[in-house]
């Protein structure tokens, strides 16, 4: 604490950190939604298969990353008016509504917040779309979005690979091999992949183990051992 | 008049917060709280949850209770098991059990853990960590066993084995290795009792007794001072050396004792005697 300077670190001592890899991305039919599982204080892992993708409606889903106290309590508190929005008005609310009020939350309360936030979901006004907020409070429509600490690795691999149009297995092939490859290189992402795909008929839980997850060159050959053949092409999308 | 207004009614008083932080700064040594620098556990089972704690409470280097209680009660299948600030962990419990309390009459039916892990994080988050309660809540109710962990700051986790407190990498490290899924109940005590004796031999923060507390659906068991490792011995307060203690390789007795056998004189006929007239 200093009187003279102001604090530049967004997070409190000792505070849980949700150092992360999210990433959600629409497809056709419906949404992909995937996160890393590691939470963080310091260089401590509390827990090593965290669930950040969380459910905020039938359809809709969101994926924290900054502290986890805040992001867990914007999402239960959008949870509860999403939940009497729905009583209210007969009907499930649009992803934009629950957009929104993530929004003004974050937005209002932006100096003692730590929170970025990516919200996936399919309603019946506009079928399926990813929203993005950032640190300082913004709403961004968008058709693919990354977040946390290891998405700053995986800009360029996302911009080069994503191309409209994309099947449902296609997504979520790109989402496993982004996620792996933000995780490789993130100190403070790892562990598995969940994801989740929305779509009008329901919400698909997946799971990739730790030990098999989406490989990349590892430089096998450098260390005189046979070279793995690669998992996936780089530049390609796999079909599962 | 004035007194009416500046006594606080209750809650926190941060006015001196910014004072006390540039005293901080200027090499202050501010009074420290009781910590209880713990190794707090839990662990799921077929039947339940097996809570662990260790007994030590400390004030900076001082060991301020040697056998303290850190699994406080929430409800009757419900336990907690703090760690932090003491007072903060003590007073917390309190609140949220006698809340939960009320819960329980108002809506006639048993408390839920989650309804506890709620009100707990609720009112940790509200606090932006003022409040230094790190608690592992864990019981059983009409929906199965859960098992959480909640920092101070308010977030939580839902985990089938779970650490808390300074001790906590000791202790994960023996449920990594030994935890598997459906233990039986004497399985799950054991290894809650290993994660608890790393704890107290490998952190310096945790010691003394363990405490456990096993949650099934009937009934609560706690185990107050179930293992205990460190008990000190009856000081005899003698220090001589025992008999026997130096060796020796030859032995002389000597006489000490000068005897002189003393023969009183004869005394000669009419001559020398005392006149004792």
């Amino acid at each position: 604490m200093n009187m003279n300077t102001i604090d530049l670190d967004r997070l409190k001592t000792g505070e849980v950190n949700l150092g992360t890899s999210i990433m959600a991305v629409q497809f056709e039919g419906g949404v992909v939604v995937g996160a890393d599982s590691r939470t963080t204080t310091g260089s401590y892992i509390a827990n090593r298969v965290t669930d950040k993708l969380t459910y905020i409606h039938d359809r809709i889903y969101c994926c924290r990353s900054g502290s986890a106290a805040d992001t867990q309590a914007i999402a239960d508190v959008v949870h509860m008016a999403l939940q009497q929005f729905t009583q209210a008005n007969g009907g499930p609310p649009s992803v934009h509504i629950a957009a929104t009020l993530f929004e003004s939350i974050c937005y209002a309360n932006k100096d003692a917040l730590s929170a970025g936030i990516i919200i996936g979901g399919w309603d019946k006004e506009v079928g399926p779309s990813v929203y993005n907020i950032p640190l300082g409070g913004g709403l961004f429509r968008q058709p693919w979005a990354i977040g946390g600490s290891g998405s700053t690795y995986v800009y360029g691999y996302c911009d080069a690979t994503y191309k409209e149009g994309w099947g449902r297995d296609e997504t979520i092939q790109f989402v496993k091999n982004t996620l792996s490859l933000a995780m490789s290189r993130d100190g403070s992402s790892g562990g598995v992949i969940r994801v989740a795909v929305i779509t009008e008929d329901g919400v698909e839980r997946l799971f990739v183990p730790g030990n098999e997850l989406p490989t990349f060159w590892e430089g096998l050959e450098v260390l005189g051992k046979p070279a793995k053949p690669l998992g996936v092409v780089p530049m390609a999308i796999e079909p599962l | 008049m004035s007194a009416a207004i500046h006594t606080p009614t209750s809650g926190f008083d941060f006015s001196n917060a910014n004072r006390n932080a540039f005293l901080e700064s200027k090499g202050v040594k501010m009074p420290k709280a009781t910590s209880t620098g713990t190794t707090i556990v839990g662990c799921l089972f077929k039947d339940g949850i097996v809570l662990g704690a260790d007994t030590r409470a400390t004030a900076g280097p001082i060991v301020a209770d040697k056998n303290c209680e850190k699994i406080h009660y929430i409800s009757e299948s419900i336990r907690c098991c703090g760690a932090g600030t003491a007072a903060d962990t003590e007073f917390i419990t309190a609140l949220i059990s006698s809340n939960i309390e009320l819960h329980a009459l108002s809506t006639g039916r048993k408390p839920r853990v989650v309804t506890a892990m709620t009100m707990l994080k609720q009112r940790l988050f509200q606090h932006q960590g003022q409040i230094g309660a790190a608690l592992v809540l864990g019981g059983v109710d009409a929906t199965g066993a859960h098992l959480f962990t909640i920092h101070p700051h308010g977030s939580t986790d839902k985990l089938p084995y779970v650490t808390m407190g300074s001790g906590s990498l000791a202790a994960m490290a023996v449920f990594e290795s030994g935890w598997r899924p459906n233990l039986e109940r004497e399985e799950a005590l054991q290894l809650v009792v290993a994660a608890i004796s790393a704890g107290i031999f490998n952190d310096l923060g945790s010691g003394s007794n363990v405490d456990a507390c096993v949650i099934t659906a009937t009934h609560a068991e706690m185990l107050r001072n179930y293992v205990m490792p460190n008990v000190r011995v009856e000081k005899e307060r003698k220090y001589g050396f025992r008999q026997g203690t130096t060796a020796w390789t030859r032995e002389k007795v000597r006489e000490m004792i000068v005897s002189e056998e003393i023969r009183p004189r004869a005394v000669a006929p009419g001559g020398e005697a005392m006149d004792t007239s």
